[in-house]
């Protein structure tokens, strides 16, 4: 069994959408204050969510066709796209910690994807 | 415990309690979507037993069908608890310990649906707990 390109496409462009859903939704939450208005208007949070929904429509549609062990792997991109966005977007310092982190999630998902084949 | 009174500045302040509970927030978050997924999973069985798959068909479906309802009705919860999270954390920290999902899919598979376990699956598993842990007590602090 092989894995469509078209299948990777799904999976890694459902990464990156994800982790942009994830930036809008932190953008998003920093305004929620307790009133109704600053969650029901609050557009960068409905953005967020869409796209959040977007990503794992696509996650299903690409891991329905092809090999986990491929596919897996590919998930790993959102976090290091969240690590970029977050630097970029929200100051937040790449600290060795999160780099080690995200290492070791990136290895582990790749043997869960092994240990699925 | 207390918070010192000090008049607003430009300097972001860091509550390092809530930033740890975003941690065990998003963790606990990861169990729901594990569960829901799995609800979810049954529930569409049942929806596609009914033929009714269109969008009206699915949308009662969703109402009508208990798994399927209660797994939606998980991932809002997850929405809320990832919200509330993302307003005291940082991103870099609680979008990849989302990858605890994995783990929790791979034993609820396991324990429930009987799969097989193997040695590459138990060390993907260890070794992503050992990821999320030093990114939550590194991004805690």
């Amino acid at each position: 069994m092989s894995t469509p390109v078209s299948s990777m496409a799904l999976v890694l462009g459902g990464s990156v959408i994800g982790s942009v859903g994830a930036a809008f939704l932190k953008s998003g939450a920093v305004l929620v204050e307790r009133t109704v208005s600053s969650i029901v208007l609050n557009w960068r949070l409905a953005l967020g969510a869409a796209t959040y929904l977007l990503s794992s429509v696509l996650f299903v549609k690409g891991m329905s066709h092809g090999e986990l062990s491929v596919l897996f792997p590919m998930v790993s991109l959102s976090y290091i796209c969240s690590l970029v966005w977050s630097r970029l977007f929200f100051d937040e310092a790449i600290t060795s910690a999160k780099l080690y982190g995200v290492g070791l999630i990136l290895v582990g998902i790749v043997c869960l994807g092994l240990g699925s084949a | 415990m207390s918070t010192a009174t000090t008049p607003s500045t430009h300097v972001p302040v860091i509550n390092h309690a809530k930033r740890r509970q975003a941690v065990f927030i998003i963790l606990a978050g990861t169990l729901l979507v594990a569960i829901a997924q799995m609800l979810i999973k049954s529930g569409a069985d049942r929806l596609a037993k009914t033929g009714q798959t269109g969008l009206l068909g699915t949308a009662i479906g969703i109402l009508t069908i208990p798994p399927l309802f209660a797994g939606y009705a998980l991932y809002a919860i997850f929405a809320v608890m990832m919200i509330y999270s993302l307003k005291h954390g940082e991103m870099s920290v609680l979008f990849p310990l989302i990858s605890l999902g994995f783990v929790w899919v791979t034993v609820l598979s396991v324990l429930v649906l009987h799969e097989a376990m193997s040695p590459l699956k138990g060390a993907g598993i260890a070794i992503i707990v050992c990821g999320v842990a030093v990114l939550g007590r590194g991004g805690s602090h």
